[in-house]
């Protein structure tokens, strides 16, 4: 594999609108230009998206177009359990996924529309094919001292894998969090790296 | 030194524009458009002037009083929106520019937030103005300032097309120097150019028709398309626009050996077609939405007599609707080459409940589409507009969505085809300025008898929170009149103006029984801010909780649907969550006064 090679990476970030995804792919993409690699990314808009899925493809390391392919991605990083089921098209076999076990359950289920599939049962079925890394990042940012913070804790639990010095993300983050709570979103970065370096 | 930035699209269409010296910037708020003139009004040092205006059209011709007198000047839309400005801009082609003008309209590939995929190249053919079809964000950037040098030298407007994956994407740019010094503007007294009275408008037309070769001439030299001619290759990829990244990416993976042509302007270069359809057999075209270039290249391949297979979206080859990505592109090469295809599946046995855009906790409109339902009933026709609101679908209350404005006009002629039902439409309150106000007219002058709903969050909420009349400021934060809705509705006619509060469900409904019982146009205006600007601007209200004890689990408040409130199926019990912005309408739902506000 020659350096370029190795420093491609593409990443798909789910979750529900108003979970903070584009701050963290705001995040990473920053970085990678700060370490000076070619980073394309594509993501969810809209104040119509509040509530609804929302996915975002980041390409570090790209030139092309900012969509990963379908069975491309090499890592899932999913700020919400059902949301890492329904992208998986995108994720190569075998690929990793890193979710957060908080469910936010919609309204077609506090409606009594539909149900809520158990997040043992999601766990279980993406076990069969992907390589999985679930904790409560909900838990973790709370615990660093804001649970708004939980897009950050995911972040940093995705940092081991990126082709970009922890360092750079650090400085990343705290260019693009509130000021006044740039700690908190520190703290809140290493618990979610220390849980995936642990596991 | 250069400079690198990570950037949206739209903020780096922004910089472009900056880069190519814009001096007027006028748009109507539209996804995937919006952040170009939010990320300009936004800058601290302006020299220039920019503008949120009323609608589309509106916006067109302030862009053209300013590129009449020499400057640059931009005007931002959704392709939708073209469809709005396409009376001023269809003349304008004949007229033309002196400053360089651009249209920048966004195209919404898959619907992402449209309510249909017009392809805006069309309208670039139809106009016979050249169009600007950027693959990557930084190509945009780069674009910008070419094209209005392009639109000064031939003295036409020209079209600049991003799609929502170049407007919403986002990508390290490198930026270009900002020019400091810029003309002053100087209106040319040129009346054969600027009165189109048909003496005037029947030379133009020639003269614009005369341009079109050397225009199509000068853009094939232009670096927005290349070829790539592989000696040996008997295949030829075409790729347009976005599609053309994802085709290269695609051709590099397979290490496939075929010539390529990429087309990022039109009208299509004659010349880098021919020379490839002279070296091939077949060639692909990949192209999102209409099939232009498809057309063209059988076109000339037929005036050139050269036998090739010209493959793409009309012989089904390539999808004509929709989205196309890498494996879009994959699947076109498989049939091409008769490979078979595997079929995708992800084989989960999980149901995955699905999870639509919903308003939000506390979201006035709630409140007021639930008392509309309550007072009108299942029975009524309820036409509705484009906006947050839309989501209402839930609540029951929007039945038809056409385009901006629509809703009263579309009630007007339920009414005046005989329905007897009654009838309640709804529009926002950007809306309503946009072009809802010549219904309203034209529904009270006409004698429909129906009412209209004025969902005023004062704020154009769906966008990005962009400034509308009813707000007081401009796109800049400056202090400006602020237009009363109930002022403007009387002066228009209306006999029945009701303004409400929709977190009051009793006086609501009050004002709602009284529309209905209203012979002629009733106008009941609902007023209470976005909850997320109003949170923004300080508004705090004290969040609610269900006291267990009194809760009987009927989910009447349940049913509601705000996503602030679940439903404990153990404790068979109501539950508020830390989502509730404290609006308090769940406690007037509530028969059993089980909700209360959270006591400090």
């Amino acid at each position: 594999m020659s350096q370029a090679e190795q420093k491609k990476l593409d990443l798909l970030i789910t979750g529900v609108g108003g979970q903070g995804a584009i701050l963290a792919s705001d995040i990473i993409g920053k970085a990678a230009v700060t370490a000076g690699m070619p980073i394309r990314a594509a993501e969810t808009h809209g104040m119509a998206q509040r509530g609804g899925s929302v996915v975002n493809h980041i390409r570090v390391g790209n030139d092309y177009g900012s969509m990963i392919p379908k069975k491309g991605a090499d890592l899932l990083l999913a700020l919400e359990p059902m949301e890492a089921v329904r992208y998986l098209d995108f994720l190569k076999d075998g690929g990793i996924i890193i979710m957060n076990t908080q469910p936010i359950v919609p309204v077609t289920v506090t409606s009594g529309l539909t149900k809520y599939p158990e997040v043992s049962d999601i766990l279980d079925f993406l076990s069969e094919k992907y390589i999985v890394k679930a904790f409560n990042a909900d838990d973790l940012a709370y615990e660093a001292g804001n649970r708004l913070a939980m897009n950050v804790v995911m972040v940093g639990a995705v940092s081991g894998y990126l082709p970009i010095p922890k360092e750079t993300l650090l400085d990343s983050v705290k260019a693009l969090v509130p000021q006044k709570t740039i700690e908190v979103n520190l703290r809140a970065f290493e618990a979610g790296r220390q849980k995936v370096e642990e596991s | 030194m250069t400079m690198r930035e990570y950037m949206l699209g739209n903020v780096a269409i922004a910089r472009g524009l900056l880069e190519g010296g814009v001096q007027v910037i006028a748009g109507y708020p539209g996804t995937p458009s919006s952040e170009i003139i939010d990320t300009l009004a936004a800058r601290k040092d302006r020299d220039y002037h920019i503008e949120w205006s009323v609608n589309e059209k509106v916006a067109m011709e302030v862009a053209v009083g300013a590129a009449w007198t020499g400057v640059r000047s931009v005007v931002t839309m959704k392709h939708v929106g073209l469809n709005v400005a396409a009376d001023p801009f269809m003349t304008l082609a004949y007229a033309g520019t002196k400053g360089g003008l651009i249209a920048i309209v966004a195209d919404d590939p898959s619907c992402h937030s449209s309510q249909n995929e017009q392809d805006t190249r069309r309208y670039a053919q139809f106009a016979l103005v050249p169009c600007f079809d950027p693959s990557t964000p930084q190509e945009a950037k780069d674009m910008l300032p070419y094209a209005f040098e392009f639109s000064e030298k031939f003295e036409v407007p020209v079209i600049f097309r991003p799609t929502t994956r170049i407007s919403h994407g986002k990508s390290d740019i490198e930026l270009g120097e900002i020019p400091v010094e810029k003309p002053a503007p100087n209106f040319e007294k040129l009346l054969d150019r600027w009165v189109m009275l048909p003496k005037n408008a029947r030379p133009r037309h020639t003269h614009l028709l005369s341009i079109q070769q050397p225009i199509e001439d000068a853009l094939a030299e232009s670096p927005w398309n290349s070829l790539e001619l592989k000696p040996d290759a008997k295949f030829g990829v075409i790729g347009a626009g976005i599609a053309s990244a994802y085709a290269k990416e695609a051709l590099v993976e397979l290490g496939l050996d075929v010539s390529y042509l990429k087309i990022g302007v039109y009208p299509v270069p004659r010349k880098l077609i021919l020379e490839l359809l002279e070296t091939v057999d077949a060639v692909l075209v990949f192209e999102e939405l209409e099939p232009i270039v498809e057309e063209q290249v059988k076109m000339i391949a037929q005036e050139a007599g050269i036998e090739v297979s010209v493959l793409g979206k009309n012989n089904g080859f390539v999808p004509r609707e929709g989205e196309l990505d890498v494996s879009a592109f994959l699947e076109a090469l498989k049939k091409t080459f008769d490979l078979e295809t595997e079929a995708e599946t992800s084989g989960t046995s999980l149901e995955l409940a699905p999870r639509p855009p919903a308003l939000c906790a506390g979201c006035s409109h709630r409140a007021t589409f639930y008392s509309m339902k309550k007072v009108f009933g299942k029975d009524a026709i309820y036409p509705s507009d484009i906006g947050c609101y839309t989501l209402g679908i839930q609540s029951g209350t929007v039945e038809t969505t056409l385009c901006m404005g629509s809703s009263i006009s579309v009630a007007s002629g339920l009414y005046h085809a005989g329905e007897k039902r009654p009838i309640c439409c709804s529009i926002g309150d950007s809306t309503f300025f946009h072009s809802g106000m010549n219904s309203l007219l034209n529904a009270i002058v006409n004698k429909a008898n129906i009412t209209v709903t004025i969902l005023d969050n004062r704020i154009t909420a769906m966008t990005g929170h962009q400034p509308n009349p009813g707000v007081g400021y401009t796109a800049t934060g400056e202090q400006t009149v602020q237009v009363s809705l109930e002022e403007l509705c009387k002066a228009m006619g209306a006999e029945f103006v009701s303004v409400v509060d929709p977190y009051k469900l009793e006086e609501i409904q009050e004002a709602f029984k009284a529309a209905k019982e209203f012979e002629g146009v009733a106008v009941v205006i609902a007023r209470q801010p976005c909850v997320i600007s109003g949170k923004r601007a300080g508004i705090r209200r004290t969040p609610y909780v269900v006291d267990p004890e009194k809760c009987e689990g009927c989910k009447q408040c349940v049913k509601f649907g705000c996503p602030a409130i679940e439903f404990d199926e153990q404790n068979k019990c109501a539950v508020i969550t830390a989502l509730c912005s404290g609006c308090g309408v769940c406690a007037q739902i509530c028969k059993f006064d089980a909700i209360q506000e959270v006591k400090r």
